[in-house]
């Protein structure tokens, strides 16, 4: 018979040892940072398996990481690419981006006020700025589309210039990642019954808020690189 | 009295149809053995275009059956074309790193055994994992696709430098659609390896057992956290660069494409890009794409000679900080692939003094196994063959490295054989060696068979010898200068005395080659017939030879283990066995 399957284990019968084994943190051949994963089953305890809160928080800010990354890179690029060649043409940034940015600024206002709300076990006020968070987040990103737009008016395009290059790359690279964010909230809006009854770990609103507040400081970010290389 | 504890809410159920238990599997060792199986299809598929290079420099009028079939126009009556010759080299190069050596090592072996070496039930994110192993399978489809669309597969090389890569169509055979694919492509696999390197790095900080303090981890889990973190951290700059570079093709931008090109009498419309900057992007993640290739086997290693030398692995610490340490300098060592691009010697004297600070840490880490080995009580099955093979392949590769981590030396070897000697042995062959040793090691409890030991010395054997019959005298044609990429050599008279050392190396490479139709037999034979595997067929330490072959659905049948003792307790003095579990409840400790 094949031997690529695994055992069924839907339901187990097991020994419990008639003395708690006591454990020592780091133990006689171990030291170092304590590792209880699963902290206070002993051995031979079953329960059901559950992925800690903390690794949430860890993924994300891994995946935060990797985002940063990105825009390293892309800003190497830049700086490269401008020092490196003479036919880089300057042009006025929208003024729309700056009421983009208060716009996302607000919108994480609103997102800490609708996690305050959680915290107080207020569930219509935690959906309610919920749903004005994610408005804003779509308001954003109506207006980065105005801003290209402007720019398209004017005869700017992605090919023009490697500065309108660099433009548009970064600005819709900021709303892609963007866009995963309030995909993320529409999530949380769809959930927010059970997240304020506390049939849902409250861990997806504070991952889903890391991530919305790094999006605003990585906006920051790309704005000030757009004010002052362009 | 003991008491029974029924247990009937349990979350972590294996799932009963067919499609969830083995095709969208969420399940960490099915969805390892899914990353196996990937590479070792893309290893063959790779061994095969390097099969039909080697008959094409030897032969180059040779007609290749079938070939034809696959290429009219590359290979017309089956004769490769000196374009169809780079694009084989390009598929070659480009699945063997990317569907290969970080497939098999991390995704494939890193997701088998890491949850069970902790001492969980899974990875952190199972359905991230699913979509992470699929993310990858889509992009090996896309790949293979461009042997059979537009024109063929690229012909700019697994590297992709620009200009050649960035103008399109007009520049050659596959620099349409087959560029177009290659990016898309390696995008989607960088979008894949990020999202299984979170998935790592969260699992081993996060779930580890009881008493798994980061010291107690095996070195194999050391390696694979190591090799997550240079993953999350490089590909991020690869995807953007691909981003940039596919800009380049279709979005009529500038960032790669220099003004004035004339390409096929054309002159091309783009003006001040820097072909230089996407070498820096490129290398950026090259360089520790290396480690991330390699990482993986010197776990493996590690874990692998101490387990039978039945000796506590020499300098533990000393290991974890070595891995840590080639991990980190492989960061800032990009510039040494570059040093002719015309870069300030004052650069290239720092980039290569980093270069030779990796020395360092991999120093330490061939005198600890070397260590390890001395006065152990050695077994000598396969996987121990192909760990000791794997720091035999490692020195020899890492020695030339010296050699081309020298500005004044690497003028003259850069783009030869030279490099090309430095780079199969120490990223494609050491660490493919290493892939083997976890296979020979793990099998038994991926698939709860046996790999039948006398054709896997077979194996050992006749790859160990024929991987240096290959690659020693490409350092001889460096030597002299022979350039790489050169489909023929009857057009140089230079080159014409070389053509029975390349002869040798054919030879060579179809013995070689040959022989891993042994291990495939192996393989396939022993999942249906091989000898059933005990729990511990190894007599090993580690958490995932505690349970069954293969393990529990949920790894530790509901349990949670509780960890004692290290990773390497062999030969404990006092000990019952010359090994102990490292959830044995056993009192007697190594002190290491």
């Amino acid at each position: 018979m094949c031997a690529l399957g695994y055992d069924h284990m839907g339901t187990t019968t097991l020994t419990k040892p008639e003395t708690p084994i006591r454990i020592d943190r780091g133990g006689p051949s171990g030291g170092g940072f304590g590792g209880d994963g699963f902290g206070g089953a002993e051995f031979g305890e079953a329960r059901p398996w559950r992925v800690p809160d903390r690794a949430y928080r860890t993924a994300m800010w891994m995946g935060l990481t990797s985002i940063v990354m990105l825009f390293a890179a892309f800003t190497s690029a830049l700086v490269v690419r401008k020092g490196l060649s003479d036919d880089w043409v300057s042009f006025a940034i929208p003024r729309i981006l700056w009421l983009n940015t208060a716009v996302l600024l607000a919108s994480s206002g609103s997102l800490e006020i609708a996690r305050r709300a959680l915290a107080k076990r207020i569930g219509s006020s935690f959906t309610g700025w919920l749903y004005a968070t994610t408005a804003l987040g779509v308001l954003f990103l109506i207006g980065q589309w105005t801003a290209w737009r402007e720019l398209a008016f004017h005869g700017v395009y992605l090919a023009s210039n490697p500065s309108s290059s660099f433009f548009y790359l970064l600005t819709a690279a900021h709303g892609l990642h963007l866009s995963g964010g309030i995909i993320a909230l529409l999530y949380l809006v769809f959930r927010s019954r059970a997240i304020t009854s506390g049939l849902q770990r409250r861990t997806a609103v504070d991952v889903a808020a890391i991530y919305w507040h790094f999006m605003g400081g990585l906006w920051i970010y790309t704005f000030f690189l757009l004010m002052t290389r362009f | 009295m003991a008491e029974v504890v029924h247990e009937t809410e349990h979350r972590h159920e294996a799932p009963r149809g067919f499609i969830r238990r083995y095709i969208f599997s969420l399940d960490h060792k099915v969805i390892g053995i899914q990353y196996w199986f990937l590479a070792l299809f893309s290893v063959f598929v790779g061994l095969t275009l390097s099969i039909f290079i080697r008959i094409h420099l030897v032969w180059p009028q040779a007609h290749i059956p079938l070939l034809d079939k696959l290429s009219p126009t590359g290979a017309p009556h089956g004769q490769i074309t000196p374009e169809y010759y780079l694009a084989l080299l390009t598929l070659h190069g480009t699945i063997m790193v990317f569907f290969v050596l970080t497939t098999a090592p991390q995704g494939g072996f890193g997701n088998f055994a890491l949850p069970i070496q902790i001492g969980a039930e899974d990875m952190a994110f199972p359905r991230l994992n699913m979509l992470s192993f699929w993310t990858t399978f889509v992009g090996l489809v896309v790949i293979m696709l461009t042997f059979f669309v537009g024109d063929g597969p690229p012909i700019s090389g697994w590297t992709a430098y620009p200009p050649l890569s960035a103008v399109g169509g007009a520049s050659g055979p596959g620099q349409a659609v087959g560029q177009n694919l290659w990016i898309i492509s390696i995008a989607i696999f960088c979008v894949a390896s990020m999202l299984g390197a979170l998935n790592f790095i969260a699992t081993t900080l996060d779930l580890r057992a009881r008493g798994m303090s980061l010291m107690r981890l095996p070195l194999t889990c050391w390696a694979w956290f190591i090799t997550a973190i240079l993953s999350l951290l490089s590909f991020a700059v690869l995807l953007a660069a691909g981003a940039l570079l596919l800009l380049d093709r279709v979005g009529g931008t500038s960032f790669f494409i220099p003004g004035g090109l004339i390409v096929s009498d054309k002159i091309i419309n783009h003006t001040g890009g820097s072909p230089l900057l996407w070498q820096h992007l490129f290398w950026f993640f090259g360089h520790p794409e290396v480690y991330i290739a390699i990482l993986p086997g010197m776990g493996a290693t590690s874990h692998i000679v101490s387990t039978f030398a039945r000796k506590p692995i020499f300098g533990y610490k000393a290991m974890v900080g070595a891995m840590g340490a080639i991990g980190f300098l492989g960061f800032m060592v990009w510039g040494h692939h570059m040093f002719i691009s015309g870069m300030s010697p004052y650069s290239a004297f720092a980039f290569s003094v980093l270069t030779m600070a990796i020395a360092v840490p991999s120093a330490i880490k061939t005198f600890n196994w070397l260590g390890t080995i001395l006065g152990g009580k050695l077994r000598f099955p396969t996987p121990m063959l192909f760990a000791l093979g794997f720091v035999s392949l490692f020195v020899t590769g890492g020695l030339s490295g010296i050699f081309l981590g020298q500005p004044a030396i690497d003028l003259f070897f850069h783009d030869t054989y030279f490099v090309l000697a430095h780079f199969h042995l120490i990223m494609g062959v050491a660490a493919i060696f290493g892939i083997f040793a976890g296979t020979y090691f793990w099998f038994p409890k991926m698939f709860g068979r046996m790999l039948n030991e006398t054709l896997g010395k077979i194996h050992f054997w006749i790859t160990f010898v024929g991987v240096y019959a290959i690659f020693m005298p490409m350092h001889f044609l460096g030597l002299v200068g022979h350039p790489r990429r050169y489909s023929e050599m009857s057009g140089f008279e230079f080159l014409k005395p070389l053509i029975g050392l390349h002869e040798f190396i054919s030879l060579g490479a179809f013995i070689t080659g040959a022989v891993q139709l042994v291990f495939l037999f192996n393989v396939f034979w022993s999942i249906f017939k091989g000898a059933k595997a005990p729990a511990n067929p190894w007599e090993a330490t580690t958490l995932e030879w505690t349970v069954s072959s293969p393990p529990p659905h949920d790894n530790f049948a509901g349990k949670h283990p509780v960890v004692h003792h290290g990773p390497y307790e062999f030969g404990v003095p006092g000990a019952e066995k010359d090994f102990i579990m490292q959830d044995s409840p056993e009192k007697v400790t190594a002190g290491n």
